[in-house]
């Protein structure tokens, strides 16, 4: 194991935030009742995802700057755990979706029309497929440097079509999702409690923790992988 | 001015009836069964970072072995 201090700090938040999370006092909110919860679980998904993203971010603007091959690797790996993340995000919202979004009076199947016009669904999707399209395109390119060059090119533009597609539009329409027009989807004082936020910021800080450990895992062994191939 | 207390009294009433009518898993907190759920995804947890661990340490052994 290699400087684990972090490591162990990011699996004692997430332990804080499995105890903390199901026994903390929350609000009394009707429609959401004791899913409020999912706060320390699914948004902590959209979190870890935007804060991989833009060390993948970082990582393909220091490829491009000094050419070193490592900061590829990293970038790629980055942005695979961020995807891992989004995609978590995306499957707990559906769940959470389904029990607190739906009209009482119709099935989930026929409230399907309602949910799928979303604003921050589509943006959500979008964004993810974006990011989708970065892993297609860098596997089509065989060649080395072609492939670090063009897909850390593709990344910048990535990153940058996250800001419409989450954080601009969704919060310009109108939404069953908190944070639509008016307020915060993550931090609302009207439907999260100030307590909540003792849990929250932590577990912000556990889930990202654990995607880096991830994703570290990830590089080294790409890393080891590639100096087998080249001797 | 007087109404006005009177209501804004109501108002607290009603919000505070309101909020104890909300269903809420307060069963499963007197009885202690939410300490189950905490152990059950505690252990899964454990097993995840478990796994990690022996993953980081593989990879460390292989980088010392090259």
């Amino acid at each position: 194991m290699r400087k684990s201090w972090w490591k162990i700090l990011g699996v004692l938040l997430l332990v804080y935030t499995f105890i903390a999370g199901l026994l903390i006092e929350v609000p009394r909110n009707p429609q959401l009742q004791e899913t409020i919860r999912n706060l320390f679980f699914h948004v902590c998904m959209w979190f870890g995802m935007m804060i991989l993203f833009i060390v993948s971010f970082v990582r393909a603007i220091m490829y491009l700057r000094t050419g070193k091959h490592i900061h590829d690797i990293a970038s790629r790996q980055y942005a695979g755990v961020g995807i891992l993340f989004g995609l978590l995000g995306y499957l707990t919202g559906a769940i959470w979706m389904s029990y607190t979004w739906i009209d009482p009076n119709r099935s989930l199947f026929n409230s399907f029309d309602t949910v799928a016009r979303e604003p921050k669904l589509i943006g959500a999707a979008i964004a993810l497929l974006v990011y989708a399209a970065y892993l297609v395109l860098r596997d089509s390119i065989q060649d080395m440097d072609k492939r670090a060059r063009i897909s850390a090119v593709y990344n910048i533009f990535a990153f940058a079509m996250l800001f419409p597609s989450i954080w601009i539009i969704p919060r310009l329409l109108d939404s069953l999702h908190p944070g639509g027009s008016e307020g915060n989807p993550a931090l609302d004082p009207g439907s999260a409690s100030p307590n909540m936020r003792l849990v929250f910021y932590p577990a912000i800080a556990g889930w990202t923790l654990i995607g880096v450990w991830i994703a570290t895992l990830k590089i080294r062994m790409k890393i080891l992988y590639e100096q087998k191939l080249s001797q | 001015m007087k109404k006005l207390i009177l209501a804004s009294f109501f108002l607290l009433f009603t919000f505070i009836v309101n909020a104890q009518n909300v269903t809420m898993a307060d069963q499963m907190k007197e009885n202690g069964k939410i300490y189950v759920v905490i152990a059950v995804i505690l252990t899964i947890l454990a097993g995840l970072v478990l796994y990690l661990i022996r993953l980081d340490r593989k990879i460390s052994k292989l980088e010392k072995n090259k």
